[in-house]
């Protein structure tokens, strides 16, 4: 299919595809972030995870609404701020639902996985009795909109560069998070076990309640930046769940550098093939790719070596 | 059950308030003895078949998802049937009788759908259902239609390849929405390079394989450049833009629905495409669904429709406030919404041609009913119980709207099994 | 019957008569085919009380084996509607419509044997269990388990969806196949068949019934439930874990496609809306509401989910999914062991004293059907 275009075509064609595969891997990454400290440290498998990333996206449209009518001067800048307000938001009512539901289900993870099933059903209720069953249309300011031009041919999108070093900014936080503060450890020793973790002092109800919030609020800035690519309504949360639990899984849950290389990997294999063969079939081969490797390679990518 | 209370998923309470109201509508009304045209014609004479008839009142039924995925874009159609009852109710009725409506939710599901609609025919015994939106939940209900013999008015645009006696088609069948736009771009741009788009299913299958075919033997030196689908609910175009980039078409002809329309024309112009520059047929992106996408995004695409709300004639101008009267200031009406409040009007039209709500009569009465108050001018029922209507190309508007550029002169020809198209 | 205590022989008894004699009494054909179509998804119910209840291995992915069986039954069935004369406006006439409006133009390979009514029925129940031993050779044999399994089960749903709509041509795309006409030349449309096919699928989910409560009470029952519970014990007792794993999931799938085509039949077309997540989620659902634990609950859960389902979306479409999520958390939360676990902490205790008392001749079964933990998952 690259007969009969000039080199330079398909350099730029290559640079923009590159980048396409790159602001794939960010919104795949983003997705993911959140879920892996839920569902790989804390080993809770949260169904309704797209969700609240609907819900940061519906924070983020609700002060795209309130810049527009009470502050349009600084309408510019209206995204930093929402990205926080969904931060907090979502990750505030995380906290909530980890308080009513989840704590009573530590033992049984794959009973967390119908209850907050039942969560996601009552969002979506939640989000179409507030804001109506169609999709909202969240403005933006002009200078995310379009596209950098680098040459003549090549250009590349803004908003895939926002999501960039947004998922950067989130990548490092919850690298420091897990590895470098002492929280990373305070929360696999409570999974570890419980009953020890308590014995010494920690806190454990205050560690799930914060890291089921933390994740939760990842997940909201991620809708949050999904508003500039994607679409705005109740069910869109449902969109995103298998992808996101696959990069989860197919890295190998407990690791976050293998979610980072699976949602790496995952990423390029769907943009290129993408590029050469229809839309379905290059997401049918990749999901077909996933399965199989994690038939042959159980534990994903990257396993931690733990005794069982 | 849910006679005369209006279930909507989407009211906001000024709606809600105004639904209250217009549900003690027909029940007020039809307390009073029937007004205007006096008593109609006796109730054995015009309904012999054991339909819900009574002296003073019809019963009708409306079948559209009001919950699950499909409620987003069948809201328009429930409202705009409703607004067509209303006003009917209030001219007087059918045959001196009012109208009542009980209306069933398909919830988005197939079977629901088939359900609801045996339950519309069997139990209700409704003298006509006007509902179904999807082709799926079409194909799901065309058989019970078929079996209990019941009228359905079906208000989607639609791939075609199907006729009933039991079903008028109030929206354009795939060639009626396809050719006078492909045959309009190629003239008017003259574009030979045709990109072709669509979400995985039947509806955009069909319409791309039709505008192939046309494209390739009756446009002179056009030829299709590309053709791609993606499962619905797809989120990611980056790559097929950037393709799309490499090979530069004319014309890129896309059929996407639902929320991958949001996510493509969002990164559509992320990508640098300027659509005032880059010429993009749609038929799939109606008023409706600009309110999700956002205005500035999809700003100088062309669309092919036979409605747009913004459209000038006399008719047009008494729908459009009688509706945002009773669904609210901020409401927009897409080409389906308005296919959707002709349907109570066409189905009046035929039982007074007919002297009767007997289904049987009222099929073989639809052919040459003509609607002269027709939002979108002036349409009439074909043979094959599809409509005669134009096709018109609008251009999208940053507000949201769009322009009405060019409509065919005449009226249009439903051709449902089109020859050499398949 | 060694298998069945007196209990159980009531609660099949009850059954029977709600199912086979109250049901059809009190309701109109149009409600009794509506419960015919609940009472499939008992079948699926009951698959998961062995495969996830017993043997605690949750497949997310039972809608593929549903929607497997019920696409065999529907390409017989569609076959049969598009005889020549049928069809003769197409350009192919003899080939199903979607497959004319696709431009293909002979019958594809795999739909050929589909011609044949005994080749279907045999069909309709190993397709999937083909599939489901495919699955679990792969994923038992590698000891993936608990979430995993819950995961790639459900990813398989996506890919088979996706595939199915994708492949218009040969699958009917996203409407399905629909317009089934006949069985073998009987009309299925009709409300006398459908009364017919009421009481097969009744009398089918019996004799389901039966066979579950007999894999249940035999020793490969308890080794199930030993697995759940302390599966490396069971390992190191010298079992081999993964193929007891295997054959309970292939009978889960094969319970499930039974379902499946007896839908098709009942309901009169299938669609890949029967197939994906969503789909194979509310199947887990209606088992856990029931009791996870208790075949009996299961097939009660799928009536009552399903039944609440179609009363809310008439009466108050916009509370459904409100009621629904609400419904699983307090199952989960509260009630873990669904309608099943009230019966037995409330009422069991009362029919216990009513009946007469006699010697429990099964000491160890009685123990499998006391209220247990909820699953949990070797780590």
């Amino acid at each position: 299919m690259l007969m009969g275009y000039s080199l330079g075509d398909i350099g730029s064609i290559m640079a923009m595809q590159g980048f396409a595969g790159l602001s794939l891997f960010s919104v795949f990454l983003l997705m993911a972030l959140g879920l892996a400290i839920i569902f790989g440290q804390m080993g809770v498998i949260n169904m309704a995870h797209g969700e609240f990333m609907i819900l940061g996206a519906y924070v983020t449209y609700m002060t795209s609404q309130v810049f527009t009518t009470y502050l349009p001067s600084l309408f510019a800048i209206y995204f930093f701020v929402a990205v926080v307000l969904a931060f907090c938001v979502a990750g505030a009512l995380g906290m909530l639902v980890e308080w009513a539901l989840i704590r009573h289900l530590y033992r049984r993870p794959l009973d967390t996985l119908l209850a907050t099933w039942g969560l996601s059903l009552i969002l979506q209720q939640v989000y179409r009795s507030v804001f109506g069953a169609r999709e909202v249309g969240v403005d933006q300011p002009e200078w995310m909109m379009g596209a950098a031009s680098m040459t003549d041919t090549i250009q590349i999108p803004i908003n895939g560069l926002i999501v960039m070093a947004l998922t950067a900014v989130i990548s490092v936080f919850v690298f420091l998070l897990i590895y470098w503060m002492g929280w990373g450890k305070r929360v696999r020793a409570v999974m570890s076990n419980r009953a020890m973790a308590g014995a010494v002092g920690i806190d454990t109800e205050f560690v799930d309640r914060v890291t089921f919030g933390i994740g939760c609020g990842i997940a909201g800035v991620a809708g949050s930046a999904f508003t500039m690519i994607g679409s705005t309504s109740p069910t869109a949360g449902q969109l995103y769940i298998v992808d996101t639990f696959l990069v989860v899984v197919f890295g190998g849950a407990q690791s976050l550098l293998g979610t980072i290389a699976s949602a790496f990997t995952i990423s390029q294999a769907r943009s290129t093939m993408e590029f050469f063969l229809s839309g379905s079939m290059a997401q049918v081969i990749v999901l077909l790719t996933v399965v199989g490797i994690l038939m042959l390679r159980p534990q994903g990518l990257f396993v931690l070596k733990v005794r069982r | 059950m849910s006679d005369n209370e209006i279930n909507t998923a989407a009211v906001s309470a000024t709606r809600r308030r105004v639904l209250q109201g217009m549900a003690a509508l027909p029940a007020a009304a039809a307390m009073l003895p029937a007004r205007g045209n006096a008593a109609g014609p006796a109730t054995a004479t015009v309904n012999t078949t054991g339909l819900a008839v009574t002296d003073d009142t019809v019963t009708v039924g409306i079948l559209h998802s009001i919950s699950g995925t499909m409620a987003i874009s069948e809201t328009g159609s429930v409202e705009a049937e409703k607004l067509a009852i209303s006003q009917i109710n209030e001219a007087g009725g059918v045959l001196g009788r009012q109208i009542k409506v009980i209306q069933e939710d398909g919830a988005s599901d197939w079977p629901t759908f088939a359900e609801k609609a045996k339950k519309l025919l069997v139990s209700d015994k409704c003298a006509a259902v006007f509902g179904c939106w999807t082709s799926a939940s079409r194909k799901a209900v065309l058989p019970v239609f078929e079996q209990y013999n019941g009228m359905l008015y079906y208000p989607t645009f639609y791939e075609g390849l199907e006729q009933s006696k039991n079903v008028i088609y109030t929206g354009q069948e795939a060639t009626q929405q396809i050719l006078a736009g492909l045959d309009w771009v190629n003239r008017t741009k003259g574009s030979k390079t045709f990109y072709l788009l669509g979400s995985d299913y039947i509806w955009p299958r069909t319409s791309n394989k039709i505008a192939r075919k046309h494209i390739e033997n009756h446009l002179t030196g056009c030829k299709v450049v590309g053709e791609d689908y993606f499962p619905l609910g797809h989120t990611q175009f980056n790559s097929v833009i950037n393709k799309m980039k490499l090979v530069k078409p004319d014309v890129i002809y896309a059929i996407i629905v639902g929320g991958s329309n949001v996510a493509f024309y969002k990164q559509l112009k992320a990508a640098g495409v300027d659509l005032n520059k880059q010429t993009l047929l749609t038929i799939s992106v109606t008023e409706d669904e600009i309110l999700g996408i956002g205005g500035e995004n999809i700003a100088g695409a062309f669309a092919c429709m036979k409605y747009f709300q913004s459209l000038d004639n006399p008719n047009n101008k008494v729908f459009v406030p009688a509706f945002k009267k009773m669904w609210g200031e901020k409401s927009v009406i897409g080409d389906v919404t308005q296919a959707a409040y002709l349907g109570p009007y066409l189905w009046k039209l035929t039982v007074e041609k007919a002297g009767s709500f007997d289904i049987d009569k009222i099929a073989a009465a639809s052919p040459g009913i003509e609607f002269k108050g027709a939002p979108e001018g002036y349409v009439r029922i074909h043979e094959n119980h599809h409509l005669w209507s134009k096709t018109r190309v609008g251009k999208a508007r940053t507000d949201g709207q769009y322009d009405v550029i060019y409509e065919t002169g005449d009226l249009v020809e439903p051709n449902p099994f089109p020859k050499g198209y398949q | 019957m060694t298998f069945l205590n007196r209990k159980d022989i009531a609660a099949i008894a009850i059954l029977a008569v709600l199912l086979l004699a109250v049901l059809p009494l009190c309701l109109d054909p149009f409600r009794l085919n509506l419960v015919g179509k609940y009472l499939t998804y008992g079948f699926v119910a009951l698959g998961l009380v062995l495969c996830w209840g017993d043997a605690g291995i949750l497949s997310l992915g039972q809608g593929i084996f549903f929607g497997l069986g019920g696409y065999c039954m529907a390409m017989y069935l569609k076959l049969e509607a598009s005889s020549p004369e049928a069809t003769k406006i197409q350009s192919t006439p003899g080939i199903p419509d979607f497959m004319d409006w696709n431009q293909i133009t002979s019958l594809p390979l795999f739909w050929r044997p589909f011609h044949s009514l005994a080749f279907t029925i045999v069909a309709v129940p190993l397709v999937p269990v083909l599939l489901a031993l495919i699955i679990g050779l792969a994923m038992f044999k590698r000891r993936v388990g608990g979430t995993y399994f819950a995961i790639i089960t459900q990813a398989v749903a996506a890919i088979l969806t996706i595939l199915i709509i994708g492949q218009q041509g040969y699958t009917g795309g996203v409407n399905g196949i629909t317009d089934l006409r006949t069985l073998n030349g009987w009309d299925i449309r009709p409300d006398h068949a459908k009364i017919v096919l009421y009481f097969i699928n009744g009398g089918l989910l019996i004799v389901c019934v039966l066979l579950a409560q007999f894999v249940r009470r035999s020793k490969l029952g308890r080794i199930l439930v030993a697995m759940r519970d302390k599966e490396d014990r069971v390992r190191f007792s010298g079992y081999d874990v993964a193929n007891f794993k295997i054959f309970v999931f292939c009978l889960a799938a094969g319970l499930a496609a039974i379902g499946g085509a007896m839908f098709t039949l009942q309901v009169g077309f299938m669609s890949p809306s029967f197939v994906g997540i969503v789909p194979s989620i509310e199947m887990v659902i209606f088992c856990a509401v029931g009791g996870r634990t208790s075949i009996f609950g299961a097939i009660y859960g799928a009536l009552t989910v399903n039944w609440a389902r179609t009363t809310f979306s008439e009466g108050l479409p916009q509370l459904w999914l409100f009621a629904m999520g609400s419904l699983f958390i307090l199952v989960v939360v509260v009630f873990p062991d669904g309608l099943a676990g009230i019966y037995r902490r409330y009422l069991d205790p009362l029919v216990d004293r009513m009946l007469p008392p006699v010697r429990r001749r099964i000491p160890v079964a009685a123990v499998a059907e006391t209220p247990q933990v909820s699953p949990t998952f070797a780590e």
